[in-house]
């Protein structure tokens, strides 16, 4: 097999470019399995579907989303990076429902770097980049008009081509009719005639009643690729000429390269070369080498020499004595209202907990492929935020983020990780190019305990709550204060002007139960520790403490946890709808054996409320089972409901591991864990069975990806409570010796 | 040169003999869709057949591995079971990100190959090893049952 036709040269998807064994594996899977149950589109764009001939014209592409080709394929271009919430097949379904394409004929290609065009209006101006869950909600208008402007255009040609108006023409599947003159075209046939049309400007959109995809199940368009082994990561990049580069990194957070010695690794048949490398968040030695196992077997023998002297040197014990005693002082108001100190209080309920430091840890370690030629540079990776990447990697190389090309391929997961607000990976690829390239494209790759101990972290947290309760048992008032580093202080993304950042007590300031005085307050220490947003963000920890704590305050006054939730929502009518669905459909209030305890939180970000009721059962003293998650989700209009019910599932499964055993912890600056063995994650054996159960909703649709997370956690925690008398107010569960099955 | 025997094909490789499995088949035989994903056989990305037998290629020198029979997933889909699971992963849509699928469908065809009707407990057995940051869990097992029907 030679170089060539291992390159993977383009900016989409494309099996076309695959080593040729992996495409005859393909093409003869994809016989077998298309004709047994594909039914959608599949991820097989390359530069020449979609295109049009000199015979039929075309292609059909007004505007930068839709391409329509003489062969009639539809070629989407999603602006969005698919990093495994399905954004690929969503984008795709806001299209083809207006164009009214049939879902065989669509494929997807990922976006170009390209800001200007390219942009997620959701972060405002020129940021091309994916999160917040808002990839649907902000793509809900313009992708819908894009698939009805592209379907006018075949209408008017239609029209124009068959003498009739355009007003008696239909459209279904991918093909254009007139039933009175008995015509019909395929698109393909109508492309060169509808791309000499002026593009309108004004569309209609269709009544949601029309909708013959949104709202329903399509396949997701990966599906095929991702159960064949055929889709293509960072991690299966092979450009000719390519070397991989391994790197070893400081040992903890602040520490500096002194010198190094790499005699020995050099001399390694296949070694390429040993290089320092430096960028804006740390710097390090890279072995570059033939391939991953040479490249590691290298590292072990090369020789290298910190400076200490500004590293981060705490332990995860006195960091948190630290937060305590931090917490023990007012910090920055975030929100007031009313005067605690004037609530009618006559007894208060108090708790404090404790959040770790969390990894990403997502299944592909981290990875980027990095080629310095001499008009720029060119990057392949699971792009998440393009415009940074864009522009640190121009910063680095003192050239213009437009000669960043980057070629955007599937994410083997992110949760947060791969959108970083300074681009380490990306720098750190791009430096080590740099440094030992010589002109050669170098694969990145970090090990698990690369990845694991690389920093950028949720942060860690420490919070403190404080409730007053009246003559009555009715909560009159409650303090909230927060402890814990920012994420988006010291980079570009902060908001001018703010005295604290938003992502510190989003869930917490915002907190939803009408309580007619109340303080949310923050401290915001600094650490050389790295951080970052990790799947809901701010409501991994605010969820956590707040719905864990109103139970405290429920079984402080004797009431039920629905009901005490219900009566503080009356202004929060999603809450309310989201919850009542939860309790309804999880039979709330009905008896449960012996050694069985339900738990319930709801929690609203990203637009979306998650109500969700647990059963745990108890399985011996310090051990459960989580047998069951019922959920209540009003996320607006679901465009495609089994993903919804897909990513709440998803979210649990990664919150539900998090809470029960995830933790960074410090060991004099150094990290602790380095792989699954000391970070555990959740396993098959311990999923729970989930119901998704959706409000019925036409508003526009909110996020998904993030929102089914902040409830699991407190909700477990709330049923263990009932079950052992004892809440759970450090994580994660595993450090009281709480164990699951 | 060690000679492997993968997917029915003789191939040669001149990688040293302590190479895991798992990079010979990536990075020399370009068999790219077995995943790298901790290493230290605790994740089960990298899961192939030796033999018919689910077993980590990240943690397996190819020394030892002359004359045995190496299924990837590039050809798992040539036997029945192989073809049936991954039939069952499309219908159920369980990929999400999609990376340690490879790993899942190669851990649950060696299940259902030796095991025609799996109890959840059984499922529970054989795929925990398997780790899904997605959390996929759900449908890999409806996957699995969805499978074992296709097939009986």
């Amino acid at each position: 097999m030679n170089d060539k036709q291992n390159a993977f040269t383009g900016s989409i998807v494309h099996a076309d470019s695959l080593p040729d064994f992996n495409r005859r594996g393909l093409l003869k899977a994809g016989a077998g399995l298309t004709l047994a149950v594909m039914a959608g589109p599949v991820l097989t764009a390359c530069a020449e579907k979609g295109a049009g001939t000199a015979a039929t014209g075309g292609p059909l592409a007004p505007g930068a989303f839709v391409r329509i080709g003489a062969d009639n394929v539809v070629t989407v271009t999603a602006r969005n990076a698919e990093i495994g919430q399905g954004i690929y097949t969503g984008l795709s379904t806001l299209i083809a429902d207006e164009l009214d394409a049939d879902w065989s004929q669509v494929v997807v290609e990922a976006a170009p770097a390209n800001p200007a065009v390219y942009g997620n209006p959701a972060f405002g101006p020129n940021m091309q980049g994916t999160g917040g869950s808002n990839s649907i909600a902000s793509s809900w208008d313009a992708m819908r008009q894009a698939g009805a402007t592209a379907r006018t255009l075949l209408v008017a040609a239609a029209a124009q081509e068959w003498k009739v108006p355009a007003g008696e023409i239909t459209v279904s599947k991918g093909v254009v009719s007139h039933a009175g003159k008995n015509k019909s075209a395929k698109f393909g046939e109508l492309v060169g005639v509808a791309a000499k049309l002026p593009v309108p400007k004004d569309v209609q959109l269709k009544d949601p009643k029309a909708y013959t995809l949104i709202g329903k199940d399509a396949a997701r368009v990966d599906a095929v690729a991702k159960s064949t082994g055929t889709a293509v990561y960072t991690q299966d990049i092979k450009l000719p000429g390519m070397l991989v580069a391994v790197v070893i990194a400081p040992p903890r957070f602040g520490a500096t390269l002194k010198r190094f010695d790499a005699a020995a690794a050099k001399a390694m048949p296949g070694v390429s070369d040993v290089v320092a490398f430096k960028h804006s968040v740390r710097d390090g030695v890279a072995v570059l080498a033939k391939d991953y196992w040479t490249a590691k077997k290298a590292r072990e023998l090369v020789k290298v020499e910190w400076d200490e002297s500004q590293a981060y040197k705490l332990s995860t014990e006195k960091q948190f004595a630290e937060y305590k005693a931090l917490a023990a002082k007012p910090g920055v108001e975030a929100h007031k209202e009313g005067d605690v100190a004037k609530s009618g209080a006559v007894r208060y309920v108090e708790a404090a907990y404790e959040f770790p430091y969390l990894a990403h840890a997502a299944m592909e370690p981290l990875n980027c492929v990095a080629h310095i030629t001499a008009n720029g540079c060119e990057l392949w990776t699971g792009a998440q935020l393009q415009s940074m990447d864009q522009g640190m990697t121009a910063a680095l190389l003192g050239i213009k983020p437009e000669q960043v090309k980057i070629n955007t391929l599937f994410a083997g997961g992110s949760f947060g990780r791969r959108s970083n607000p300074k681009s380490d990976f990306v720098q750190e690829a791009v430096a080590i190019a740099k440094a030992g390239g010589n002109g050669k494209p170098v694969k990145l790759v970090w090990s698990r305990e690369d990845d694991m101990r690389g920093g950028f972290y949720r942060p860690a947290f420490f919070h403190t709550l404080k409730a007053g309760i009246d003559a009555k048992g009715e909560l009159v008032s409650w303090q909230h204060r927060l402890v814990g580093q920012s994420i988006l202080e010291g980079t570009p993304l902060m908001p001018p002007g703010l005295p604290i950042d938003p992502l510190s007590v989003e869930g917490a300031a915002n907190m939803p139960y009408a309580v007619p005085n109340l303080l949310v307050d923050v401290h915001t220490p600094k650490s050389p520790v790295t951080v970052q947003w990790w799947r809901s963000v701010g409501s991994t920890h605010t969820a956590f403490s707040t719905e864990s704590f109103l139970d405290e305050v429920a079984r402080a006054t004797k009431k039920d946890p629905v009901e005490l939730r219900r009566s503080l929502l009356a202004k929060h009518p999603h809450h309310l709808e989201a919850l009542n669905l939860a309790a309804e459909k999880a039979g709330w209030g009905t008896p449960l054996a012996k050694g069985r305890a339900r738990g319930v939180a709801v929690h609203e970000c990203f637009g979306s409320v998650v109500a969700q009721v647990v059963e745990v059962t108890q399985l011996a003293a310090n051990k459960y089972k989580v047998d069951r998650v019922v959920c209540g989700v009003h996320c607006g209009r679901q465009v495609n409901p089994n993903i919804v019910a897909m990513q709440v599932e998803s979210a649990i499964g990664l919150g539900l591991g998090a809470a029960i055993s995830g933790g960074i912890t410090l060991k004099d600056g150094a990290v602790v864990q380095s792989n699954f063995h000391d970070y555990p994650v959740l396993r098959m054996n311990q999923m729970p069975a989930v119901e998704v159960h959706v409000v019925a909703s036409e508003d526009k649709p909110t996020g998904i990806g993030e929102p089914g997370l902040p409830p699991i956690g407190p909700a477990v925690a709330n049923a263990i409570a009932l079950l052992s008398g004892k809440p759970l107010r450090k994580l994660p569960f595993s450090t009281a010796g709480v164990s699951f099955a | 040169m060690t000679t492997l025997d993968v997917n029915g094909k003789k191939l040669e490789t001149d990688a040293s003999p302590d190479t895991p499995l798992l990079w010979v088949l990536r990075d020399n035989l370009n068999l790219t869709g077995t995943k790298f994903g901790c290493g230290m056989a605790q994740c089960g990305a990298c899961t192939v057949h030796i033999d018919g037998r689910a077993t980590r290629s990240c943690v397996l020198p190819i020394s030892g591995l002359e004359g045995k029979k190496i299924t990837t997933i590039e050809n798992v889909g040539a036997e029945a079971v192989g073809k049936a699971v991954q039939e069952a992963w499309i219908a159920e849509n369980v990929a999400q990100c999609g990376y340690c699928q490879s790993g899942q469908i190669m851990s649950a065809t060696a299940l259902l190959a030796g095991n025609k009707q799996p109890t959840d407990a059984d499922i529970d057995a054989a795929m925990t090893g398997n780790i899904c940051r997605c959390a996929t869990y759900v449908r890999i097992r409806a996957a699995i049952k969805r499978a074992a029907a296709a097939l009986a």
